[in-house]
């Protein structure tokens, strides 16, 4: 019976429905990660790449033109868009790629929407020398092909996904597939707090380093912690990355931002904790958009990191608990947000960075002067160029042309 | 549970042979034309009828039953309509064949486990296939099923290690569906040379049929395995046969399998 307190649930959500051939493969996994989480040596690895590699610490950026233009709480950039590769995907990717060889995996396989997570994947694959084969909704190829050419650059096989809607959900599908058939020697990395047990909880343990530093860079700065936590959502791992340390926290207020598309009314959108219902979606229960008979709704997002029917068990369990707040950001909300950052701060944000960015502005005026907010800057803007560009770029500011 | 399924298997080995259960998609090419379908293929000699309902993200399915599920759900087979609509048809023109649906655990859940429960037995369904429930996550539904004598069959993968498939097996309903291959649904040209022996470990503890399933296709793949199992799953080559020649294909090739079932 699924109970509440069940391994691998958040409350009513979470849990392992996938085909019989992989629930082996599960179960080794969660061994083989609860012996590395007790191995110190596998911890110490971990952050020692993160230091030398990837640069972690990433740096708290106070956001001064923001926070006066928008004259409401101080305003705080937790920069993971300065990790390397240029996205927070990176923290989860060198975690699993040090876990699957010490499981003695020959290659690894993943999935990805924006080809943040793929080439985050890539990355640690080339560092680690393991084989690494992407598969990728043939829609996003298209709108990512900045990214593309990285993965491959990197020695990584893209594969594109023509089925479905051809976007991130199908990716996953394919993915699980080609997991099914080459399961004894092939590690799957997952790039979001989604999936089946235990990955929600493993890639939320190697994102949670966003957290912890944002605890100690905040005491460090304001001598407290912050009175909010802002980060986009898609599966939900950055969100969850920066939230989880705080959850125990009650004075701060986390926040989730999903994406509204063309508009929650439009049907057009992925904003699975705002409308969607309780499903199962790529092996755990959780919120997904489903039509009445089960089927599962194409998402849409100008940004193909969040165009994603579903969401990790543990946001929705957040979510419906009323731990987390939910709000929404449109596709052209998002493409304010983007110019408005790039023109006030000097940095040009992910599209799904630009969601966070976009609801952010009421939040910080719903708190107030003197305090403190902090917004997850999840990843950097450059693969999102050709989308935005696409449209049209304002005339620059305050020069005569 | 229910006892229909034990028949027709008992049926089929009384006449010396394995038993065939052939699956096919409600709803390809439309809801009327899969009914004939599944009835071609009674009459080419298949045991047990495994009805497909499709959902949109089938992470067990290869290719063929993948773009059989695209069509499916464009021609509108939702589950309420597979059972209002296909199942009671099939039933009139094969009332001897045991049903059985198989679809994807979220298309039962939106309809509600015990609605459709009740439902399926109202209607006719003899068992249930999901395959993405593996038994930890299965106890409720099983339950719900249980109520009404459906009976949830369960899987047993190439990978289950033998002290798993052997509680698997014990504790099964219906029938035990051994999957042959690592991997999903589709023809192949070979099965793996260990099958056999998985097939005689999962008999020895089932007190059910045992099938095995994924990857026949035809008479040769199907000859070998009726020394160790009570019967196959063929699907995907069926569901291809249909595709291209319509129901008349689909009862040749059960007439072929069904051959090669022969002991
Ligand atoms: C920069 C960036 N932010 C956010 C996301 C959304 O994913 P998640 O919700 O898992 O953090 C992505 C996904 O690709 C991304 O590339």
């Amino acid at each position: 019976m699924t109970t509440d307190t069940a391994v691998g649930r958040f409350g009513r959500y979470g849990g392992r429905y996938v085909p019989e051939t992989l629930v082996p493969a599960l179960l080794e996994l969660e061994e083989a990660y609860a012996k590395a989480q007790a191995d110190a040596s596998f911890n110490e690895e971990v952050t020692r790449v993160l230091r030398e590699f990837v640069g972690r610490p990433t740096t708290l950026t106070p956001a001064h033109r923001l926070t006066e233009s928008w004259g409401g709480a101080n305003v705080w950039l937790k920069r993971e868009d300065l990790a390397h590769t240029g996205a927070h995907k990176i923290n989860n990717t060198v975690g699993q790629v040090l876990l699957a060889r010490r499981m003695g995996k020959k290659r690894i396989i993943a999935e990805t929407g924006a080809g943040q997570h793929g080439v985050a994947t890539a990355t640690a694959c080339a560092l680690f020398g393991l084989p690494c084969e992407v598969f990728m909704g043939a829609l996003d190829v298209e709108r990512q092909a900045l990214n593309v050419f990285r993965m491959r650059a990197l020695g990584a096989v893209v594969r594109p996904v023509e089925s479905g809607s051809r976007t991130l959900k199908d990716a996953m599908n394919e993915a699980m597939r080609v997991w099914v058939s080459q399961v004894q020697d092939t590690y799957y990395v997952i790039g979001s707090a989604a999936g089946p047990h235990p990955y929600p909880t493993i890639v939320r343990d190697f994102q949670s380093v966003i957290g912890r530093e944002i605890r100690t860079q905040t005491q460090a700065a304001i001598g407290r912690l912050p009175d909010a936590i802002i980060a986009c959502v898609g599966g939900g791992s950055n969100a969850i990355g920066a939230l989880h340390p705080f959850i125990g926290d009650t004075s701060v207020r986390l926040v989730g931002v999903e994406a509204a598309g063309h508009g929650l009314d439009s049907g057009q959108h992925g904003a699975s904790l705002t409308l969607g219902t309780e499903g199962v979606l790529h092996g755990s229960r959780s919120l997904v958009l489903q039509d009445e008979h089960g089927q599962i709704q194409e998402a849409h997002s100008i940004s193909a990191g969040l165009d994603y029917p579903g969401v990790g068990p543990e946001l929705a369990h957040l979510a419906k608990t009323g731990r987390m707040e939910v709000r929404t950001a449109t596709d052209d909300e998002a493409l304010a947000a983007f110019y408005e950052v790039a023109r006030t701060e000097g940095i040009l944000p992910a599209l799904e960075t630009s969601h966070a960015f976009a609801a952010a502005r009421a939040l910080a005026r719903d708190l107030g002067k003197g305090k403190q907010l902090v917004i997850n800057c999840s990843g950097r803007g450059d693969k999102d160029v050709a989308t935005i560009s696409a449209r049209g770029v304002p005339p620059a500011t305050g020069v005569k042309s | 549970m229910s006892a229909e399924l034990g028949k027709a298997f008992a049926k089929a080995k009384a006449r010396g042979e394995g038993a065939l259960v052939a699956y096919a998609m409600a709803g390809d090419p439309d809801l009327p034309r899969s009914v004939d379908v599944f009835a071609a293929m009674v009459e080419g000699g298949a045991d047990v009828l495994e009805i497909g309902v499709a959902f949109s993200d089938p992470i067990a399915d290869g290719p063929v039953i993948q773009a059989a599920s695209e069509r499916a759900l464009k021609a509108g087979a939702t589950l309420r309509r597979v059972l209002d609509e296909v199942v009671p048809e099939v039933r009139r023109r094969c009332p001897e064949t045991p049903l059985v649906i198989m679809t994807y655990v979220n298309v039962v859940m939106a309809m509600g486990e015990e609605r459709y429960a009740k439902l399926a037995r109202e209607r006719g369904i003899a068992g249930t296939i999901l395959p993405d429930l593996p038994p930890e996550e299965s106890a409720g539904i099983r339950a719900a099923f249980d109520k009404e004598g459906v009976d949830l069959v369960p899987l047993c993968a190439p990978t289950t290690p033998p002290a798993r498939a052997e509680a698997i097996a014990r504790d099964a309903r219906g029938f035990v569906y051994c999957v042959s291959v690592a991997g999903v649904t589709g023809m192949r040209a070979e099965l793996p040379p260990d099958l056999s022996q998985r097939l005689d470990l999962v008999k020895r503890a089932a007190s059910v049929p045992v099938v095995a399933g994924f990857g026949i296709s035809n008479a040769e793949t199907a000859r070998p395995l009726v020394a160790h199992a009570d019967g196959v799953v063929v699907g995907s080559a069926l569901v291809k046969a249909a595709h291209s020649d319509g129901p008349a294909a689909a009862k040749q090739l059960c007439a072929d399998i069904k051959r090669g079932l022969k002991r």
